[in-house]
């Protein structure tokens, strides 16, 4: 599936050239080495390794496989193998570790995921086969028609609206200093009295713009420290400020 | 079939998402636990034993009304709906892999595989059955995969935990008699 640098693309019409990774035969050099044993019927903690090895590569031949890293990786470890095995050892060695075992530890373990292949093959090809309620998302409003209105109609239309615009009042913007400070002391001493309190309790009537997002920076800044709870009984009802008997320990 | 049982096929029919038992359950605040398992069983057993040619499914995270395995070609045929492709053997073994060593990094991946799996991963990722959980130790802090509730919801399970232990599995090629 995986045709990467391939140096002699299109040098061969049949033959699938360059680094073929993945085969619908095999899924890997394991995948192949677990084919041969099995084709053999060899023991897998025995695997004569001159021989498995000879196999290997002539499969990797025929499967035009000679260029394919992962395959060629494997043979080259397979031959690693058969050279240790052919190194004289000291006689009496116990403690001789056969070089086979790596492999057939990797073998094994690659045997087991293929057996969990098979489960998530099976699971997936149940699911895969039964369909689901086909389900759209309710489509959204219909767009709004595009105003249909003659140029007359328009300048009727605005002729009206400046007829009945009075002349904008035009606001000059000061900018206030909050005085959160104070704020805070209001909040402290209304608490300090009672339990609970109101949002009425802690703000004058009339207070300025200024004056009433002091309190509310107040009331959160407090809120944040422990120094009281802010909530709201149920749905729509007045908001409610309790002391915190704990935040004045803390 | 009881209210219930009417009320729950109700809701799965309207639901685009599997409805897990909870959630039917919350349905009516009246009924029990009990109640609406055994509402469930109704449900089924009435389209299993009346010949429907939908069943009641429990899949991955919930119950799902889903159409009789026996029709899918003939669904699909006439386009009405198309299953998704299935997975290729490299994506179902790297899958398979992550699922059962997560959280795990490409390298080791392609340790046990024996080959390259950056594509694979890349496109079992951009469909959404694997994702990034963490990054390991060691050098340059591999990025290491796990499954997503996809991946679930893709096999039918419901947890992880449904899929046989590694160790069940019996490693044929012990089994695998000596050469004579």
């Amino acid at each position: 599936m995986t045709g990467a640098i391939a140096p002699d693309a299109g040098d061969r019409g049949d033959a699938p050239a360059g680094f073929l990774i993945e085969l619908p035969e095999y899924a890997g050099p394991l995948d192949l080495l677990l084919a041969l044993i099995r084709d053999e019927r060899l023991d897998i903690y025995d695997i004569p390794i001159a021989r498995i090895c000879a196999q290997f590569v002539e499969r990797i031949h025929a499967l035009g496989l000679n260029e394919a890293a992962d395959y060629l990786e494997m043979a080259a470890r397979l031959l690693r193998i058969k050279v240790q095995l052919l190194l004289p050892r000291s006689e009496g060695e116990d403690s001789w570790d056969d070089p086979r075992a790596e492999l057939v530890r990797r073998l094994l373990e690659y045997q087991q995921i293929r057996e969990a292949v098979d489960v998530l093959d099976r699971l997936g090809e149940d699911r895969r086969n039964r369909f689901a309620r086909a389900y759209l998302p309710v489509a959204g409003a219909p767009p709004v028609a595009p105003l249909a209105m003659s140029l007359v109609e328009l300048f009727a239309a605005v002729d009206r609206v400046l007829r009945v615009a009075k002349t904008p009042a035009v606001h000059d913007v000061i900018p206030r200093a909050l005085d959160v400070d104070s704020a805070i002391a209001t909040v402290r001493a209304v608490l300090a009295l009672r339990q609970r309190a109101q949002w009425s309790d802690v703000l004058r009537a009339q207070a300025e713009p200024w004056e009433v997002l002091s309190t509310l920076i107040a009331l959160l800044e407090l809120a944040r420290r422990g120094e009281l709870r802010i909530f709201q009984p149920r749905p729509f009802a007045a908001v409610e400020i309790a002391r915190e008997s704990t935040g004045e320990a803390a | 079939m009881s209210p219930l049982a009417k009320l729950l096929e109700a809701a799965l029919f309207a639901s685009a998402r599997p409805i897990p038992t909870d959630e039917l359950a919350a349905l009516d605040p009246e009924a029990s636990p009990a109640a609406v398992a055994s509402a469930l069983d109704e449900l089924r057993e009435h389209y299993d034993t009346d010949g429907h040619g939908v069943e009641l499914a429990d899949v991955g995270g919930g119950w799902q009304i889903l159409t009789r395995a026996e029709f899918t070609e003939t669904i699909e045929r006439a386009q009405l709906a198309v299953r998704p492709a299935r997975l290729s053997a490299a994506a179902l073994e790297t899958l398979a892999i992550i699922a059962y060593r997560q959280p795990i990094g490409r390298a080791e991946i392609e340790e046990i595989r024996g080959v390259n799996v950056g594509a694979v991963v890349r496109g079992l990722t951009e469909r959404g059955l694997i994702e990034v959980t963490s990054r390991g130790e060691g050098i340059g802090r591999p990025l290491l995969y796990g499954t997503t509730p996809l991946f679930l919801e893709h096999f039918a399970l419901r947890h992880l935990d449904e899929l046989p232990r590694a160790d069940e599995f019996a490693v044929a090629l012990r089994a695998e008699p000596r050469p004579m």
